[in-house]
């Protein structure tokens, strides 16, 4: 299988900080990749990088073979890239339904086609997702009225509905009903597999990261620090060294 | 929750009961006329600038500039179909070289109308494609100055009067009163304008419009192209909102560049506070405002001149103390209050 998404010795600095320190990170068409650190290790830095929400110092970030780093975000999304925020960010004022309605395919759907109201199809899988992430009876309620837990589980139902190529999650998991989080697992599996999703997933929790991820890159500092299998990447002393501070 | 814009009978009865109001209005009561025609075109002001200012988010202080395009667009047409545009503001409109019989008079309008709605239109596209990659403040300021700008350069040119302003064409007497027929056509306009935004706000762009409202940055890293969709919002307004100011520059008759047509300090704030009163970012909000204004702005001249801006003024105080999410947002929450079931989720 080929590489989706390739970053070779993508660097970004901010004044003196080097948040990403020639990282090269290679992402297979159809799998689950793990991106850890500690915190401030230059996860979401290297988000923004992928997503072209910040210009890249240098490196290279191939997605389907073609260059991406010089594309703005809205061209990035449109071939195919979708992300989530640490922070979630969905429409406010509209209903969460509305949310995914307006989110259903729009990175492919011609402009033209806005001029429609949502399909029955759209319609039918908005309510099934937001079923699935256990939005269903909150569907009709303002987003923002929404807990920060709810609004994260919104903002990955969003994603899927949105159908991309590849989807980087920013720590999928945190603030979640920790019940919910094997079935959101699961659903994140179902569809790599049945849809040959791409992922690339930040995540803290480690047990979820390791059972979820084919391949972990563990970054600290800027620096690629470690990766592989999850078992190699568990056992690595510099990792460990990274996290707990003492080997 | 129902669909906002479904058509329920009730909301069916309503619409219904208000279209008859509208068409039987300026004949059960002549004596305001002038004012119904002006509230109709207000509602489309308000409208349109709510399209823009509180569907998409995006403030707009100088949506006066496409009022002013329409108005002086129209006239143009009315005047330059049959003579000579120079001679006639030269001539101020008057005298007796300039008579404009029935059929050139409706031909005028029929021609005028719709091209005040493209110049406007076209306008709305060439700049929104610079303007509307602003945001918040900068776009505020900016649509001001184009307002306020506009003016100026309408004042400057002689061709269309200058600073002296220029007359819309004078209605034959055989057509009896074309107060009536300004009427009407402000109503057909009035209608048009609401079913086309009901239906706009009913389909997927509407809600791509509140979208980047809500998190622009958002819609755009989910692929939506929002550079399209904000000048479509923006052209489509202005479209409106030229045809509203072609009507009311034939309301009014005289068209002064800075007091009528580009007109900041009034029109361009009373649409404005027309939306907000009424609701923002609601179908209904600015329809409710832009009546609830013109009713109280006409008492406030009528029992209070002198000082009626002042009362305006107390007017916009009161709304945002005490209204915030304007008249209709006020009564929808009490509603929503009512109707939410007693217990909470845990």
């Amino acid at each position: 299988m080929t590489a989706l998404l390739e970053l070779t010795d993508v660097t970004k600095t901010f004044g003196g900080v080097v948040a990403n320190d020639a990282i090269s990170l290679s992402v297979k068409q159809g799998t689950i990749v793990g991106l850890i650190g500690p915190n401030g290790s230059g996860k979401t830095t290297l988000f923004n990088a992928i997503t072209g929400v910040i210009p890249i110092d240098s490196g290279s970030i191939r997605f389907g073979g073609r260059e991406i780093s010089e594309l703005l975000p809205g061209d990035i999304a449109r071939i195919g890239i979708i992300r989530t925020f640490q922070q979630p960010r969905i429409y406010r004022a509209i209903s969460a339904r509305a949310n995914m309605l307006v989110s259903a395919s729009i990175r492919t759907v011609p402009f033209a086609r806005l001029f429609h109201r949502a399909e029955p199809e759209a319609e039918e899988r908005a309510v099934e997702l937001l079923d699935f992430v256990g939005l269903a009876a909150k569907q009709d309620e303002l987003a923002g009225d929404l807990s920060f837990g709810q609004q994260k589980l919104l903002e990955l139902a969003m994603a899927l509905i949105n159908e991309p190529e590849m989807l980087l999650l920013d720590e999928p998991t945190a603030g979640i009903n920790p019940v919910l989080i094997d079935s959101l697992i699961d659903r994140l599996k179902t569809a790599n597999r049945e849809r040959g999703l791409t992922l690339l997933v930040i995540e803290h929790n480690m047990p979820v990261i390791m059972g979820l991820a084919e391949q972990i890159y563990c970054l600290a500092h800027g620096r690629l620090l470690a990766h592989g299998a999850p078992d190699h990447v568990k056992s690595d002393a510099r990792v460990l060294e990274a996290y707990l501070g003492a080997a | 929750m129902p669909d906002a814009l479904a058509l329920t009978p009730t909301r069916l009865i309503l619409i219904a009961a208000f279209l008859l109001c509208g068409v039987v209005a300026p004949l059960a009561a002549p004596a305001y006329q002038t004012q119904l025609t002006e509230l109709l075109l207000f509602i489309v002001f308000a409208l349109a600038w709510d399209l823009v200012g509180g569907q998409m988010g995006y403030n707009s202080f100088g949506n006066v500039l496409f009022v002013g395009v329409g108005m002086y667009v129209c006239a143009i047409v009315q005047v330059g179909l049959f003579y000579n545009v120079g001679l006639y503001t030269e001539a101020r409109g008057g005298g007796t070289e300039f008579i404009f019989d029935e059929s050139q008079f409706l031909i005028g309008l029929a021609v005028g109308l719709p091209g005040a709605a493209l110049v406007s239109a076209l306008i709305a596209w060439l700049l929104g494609s610079l303007v509307l990659t602003m945001r918040g403040h900068y776009f505020a300021i900016c649509t001001l100055g184009l307002g306020i700008a506009a003016g100026q350069v309408a004042a400057g040119i002689p061709w269309i009067g200058a600073g002296s302003g220029m007359l819309t064409p004078n209605p034959p007497d055989s057509l009896g009163d074309v107060g009536l027929l300004l009427y009407y056509l402000s109503l057909g306009l009035a209608v048009t304008c609401a079913l086309t935004f009901a239906w706009l706000l009913s389909t997927r762009f509407g809600l791509a419009l509140n979208a980047i409202r809500d998190d622009e940055d958002k819609a755009e890293a989910m692929g939506l192209n929002t550079h399209a969709a904000k000048v479509t919002a923006w052209v489509i307004a202005a479209a409106f909102l030229g045809v509203a100011g072609a009507l009311y520059g034939n309301l009014v008759r005289f068209i002064d560049p800075i007091n009528t047509a580009f007109a900041g300090a009034t029109i361009g704030v009373w649409m404005i506070l027309m939306a907000l009163l009424g609701g923002r970012g609601t179908l209904l909000g600015p329809i409710v405002g832009a009546i609830v204004f013109q009713v109280t702005k006409e008492l406030f001249w009528t029992y209070m001149l002198g000082w009626q801006r002042v009362a305006l003024g107390v007017l916009i105080v009161l709304v945002a103390v005490f209204f915030p999410y304007g008249i209709v947002g006020f009564f929808r929450d009490r509603f929503k209050d009512k109707g939410r079931p007693a217990e909470e989720a845990p």
